[in-house]
């Protein structure tokens, strides 16, 4: 059975040979073929590897992977061709890869190759924020990559604390044993909490995702937080502390939401605000809270997209990215304006869009395991949800009056992208049933009920007037918004003169005993014998009497070529190596 | 009109009573709730941002070092 990360393995390394119309359709047909490989996929464990540690399940397929492997693969075909006309290759390699890897995580069936797939994402995600091209996406990217190198350092700690105790190099549920208070279960969930971007540990989130380019930042918005929740199911479902961390990270994004000016930046708050909702939904653990967590990161993912597409698609032709110069565009991009309006209807959770049939599921899970403070902050981030990107975003980018010169037109792979993912929102709302199939567990959930429909209405009409009666507070300036990265920026700050004058200092001395060391040695490095005539040439030298002949100093002069080994020995070694341990690794019974 | 729409809906279309906290007896709460949390996340949210999080961009350093 293929697997659809090597399909998109292979289809990065083709597009990175190709150019022009042919690179092209080999980004169209390659997605859509890993969509159609992953709609074909089996529930059942394939691509089984021998390991000294243990066997690896490099394709392990079951009703969970299913669904994140899907809209996985869905989305990317989706957004190659928003990206088709302004991408570059590198950049459609990187994100290739990117989506590969995500893949890769979500059909792992052991630690390894969960691990590896998680930093190759981290890897490939951070070159899809350096494509931003800029000073500052660079900065950015940095930051991105050094924080989720911290995160996967704790991951592998944890994994091989776990690996110590229990051995097993197959994923399972670490809430079910006695892990739950070990230094494993705490490593791994702060692993998987960065990607997962829970509050304090979110910074990187909004940090990065607004300086990638326009197609970067939908491809961002899609597999980092969506991984890990995928692994919080698989490794921490009912895990009471993520009940918690859910509820009030979904508040938390709504308030930055509502201050941000960025656009970007306002929709990347929006995701850790979301990601609380399914983050709240693996902390509950019921199979109802599952699924929904499952069907809320289907449909996130849609709408999110479908957001981050749009005001892309508003950058692209206007070059204005912040809050404070719009205005007045929703006549000039009709149809830009109208996708955007269906994404901000479905992350509203407004009925008839998708993302009612799913965040009405996690509430409802909530309400029917009696947890009511979930539920009412839940309430409340919706409202705020439906403020920030359903009334703020809109009335100040599209209403009002015109504050900005003529919009370029939006190239027409942009406008099918939205066209596509605005529809599949729709779908998802009319006909839930075409996502219920594909959930993981058995709980029916009937979202079109008659208490559903009418206080969601209800809220959404409350909030509405709530908006009308005071929206002219929301004031049109370029502000900063400091977050947790604050603390980080300013400690480095202050720590990067000491770190760097000292390691200069260091330096400096080293640099001064080696160059005495090796002046005195230079001589004898091709012969060790001499050292000992050396050290009695000085000891003759500090005695006060002239040293005999045979201590004077030599002068046989230092020569690289017969004195070190060449650099291909060491690469021979290491090539022996690996080929010991690959035959190791194929000729052991799994 | 819109509030007396919703709440004659509510009263007057027919469906069993499901409710497992005492709000969700109470007809007409998700609009007061919409309405106040509206108005207390804008609120708030404001606050937050006067008093410690919003800077002006002429006066923030973005890049390290800072002052």
């Amino acid at each position: 059975m293929l697997h659809p990360a090597g399909v998109l393995l292979g289809v990065a390394l083709v597009v990175a040979l190709t150019r022009g119309v042919l690179q092209k359709l080999v980004l169209l047909l390659g997605t859509g073929l890993a969509v159609g490989i992953v709609l074909r996929l089996v529930p059942g464990a394939y691509g089984t590897l021998a390991f000294p540690l243990g066997t690896l399940h490099v394709l392990q397929v079951d009703a969970l992977s299913v669904v994140f492997a899907l809209i996985f693969s869905l989305i990317t075909c989706v957004s190659v061709l928003y990206a088709l006309q302004s991408g570059t290759t590198s950049e459609h390699v990187a994100t290739l890869v990117y989506a590969s890897a995500a893949l890769g995580v979500v059909c792992a069936g052991d630690w390894l190759t969960l691990f590896t797939c998680w930093e190759v994402m981290a890897v490939a995600s951070g070159f899809v924020v350096w494509h931003g091209g800029t000073a500052r996406s660079r900065a950015a990217g940095m930051r991105y990559l050094l924080v989720h190198m911290g995160g996967g350092a704790c991951l592998l700690s944890g994994i091989m604390l776990h690996l110590a105790q229990q051995g097993s190099m197959t994923l399972h549920p670490l809430t079910a044993g006695t892990l739950p208070s070990s230094a494993a279960f705490w490593l791994i969930l702060l692993g998987v909490g960065i990607n997962a971007a829970i509050p304090p540990l979110h910074a990187w989130l909004p940090d990065a995702y607004p300086e990638a380019s326009v197609t970067g930042s939908v491809f961002l918005s899609v597999f980092t937080t969506k991984t890990a929740v995928y692994v919080l199911m698989r490794l921490f479902p009912g895990a009471e502390v993520l009940v918690w961390a859910g509820s009030i990270m979904a508040l938390y994004g709504v308030v930055y939401a509502i201050l941000a000016d960025d656009m970007r930046r306002l929709l990347s708050y929006h995701i850790v605000s979301q990601v609380g909702y399914m983050v709240t939904g693996v902390g509950l653990g019921t199979d109802l809270a599952l699924n929904g967590a499952a069907a809320h990161a289907f449909c996130h993912i849609l709408y999110k997209a479908l957001l981050f597409m749009a005001v892309g698609a508003v950058i692209q032709a206007t070059g204005r990215r912040t809050l404070h110069d719009g205005g007045g565009l929703g006549r000039q991009l009709p149809l830009v304006c109208g996708a955007y309006m269906v994404a901000a209807c479905s992350i509203s959770g407004v009925p008839l869009f998708n993302g009612f049939i799913s965040k009405s599921m996690i509430v409802s899970a909530a309400v029917e395991a009696h947890r009511p403070f979930p539920e009412l902050l839940l309430t409340l981030a919706s409202v705020g949800t439906f403020l920030s990107v359903g009334l703020k975003l809109p009335t100040m980018l599209f209403g009002g009056s015109d504050r900005g010169g003529p919009a370029h037109p939006v190239p027409r792979t942009m406008e099918l992208a939205m066209l596509v993912n605005a529809g599949l929102c729709i779908g998802l709302g009319l006909f839930p049933h075409w996502l219920y199939r594909y959930l993981p567990f058995q709980a029916p959930y009937q979202p079109y009920t008659p208490e559903h429909v009418i206080s969601t209405l209800q809220l959404l009409l409350g909030t509405g007037l709530g908006f009308w009666w005071c929206h002219d507070r929301f004031r049109r300036a370029a502000r900063v918004l400091l977050d947790t990265d604050w603390l980080y920026r300013q400690f480095a700050a202050r720590l990067f003169p000491l770190l760097v004058g000292g390691a200069r200092q260091v330096g400096v001395r080293l640099e001064t005993w080696s160059g005495d060391v090796l002046h005195l040695l230079r001589p004898s490095l091709p012969n060790p014998w001499l050292v000992l005539r050396i050290v009695g040439w000085r000891l003759w030298s500090v005695g006060g009497s002239a040293a005999p002949a045979s201590h004077q100093r030599p002068e046989v002069m230092y020569n690289d070529d017969r004195s070190r080994l060449p650099i291909g020995v060491t690469i021979l070694w290491i090539l022996v190596f690996f080929v010991v341990m690959a035959l190791y690794g194929l000729t052991e019974e799994p | 009109m819109a509030i007396v729409l919703a709440l004659g809906l509510e009263v007057l279309w027919p469906h069993e009573a499901h409710g497992v906290f005492w709000w969700h007896h109470v007809p007409g709460f998700a609009i007061v709730y919409g309405f106040v949390g509206c108005l207390a996340l804008m609120a708030g949210a404001q606050w937050l941002g006067r008093t410690w999080l919003e800077r002006d961009v002429d006066s923030h350093c973005e890049e390290p070092p800072c002052q």
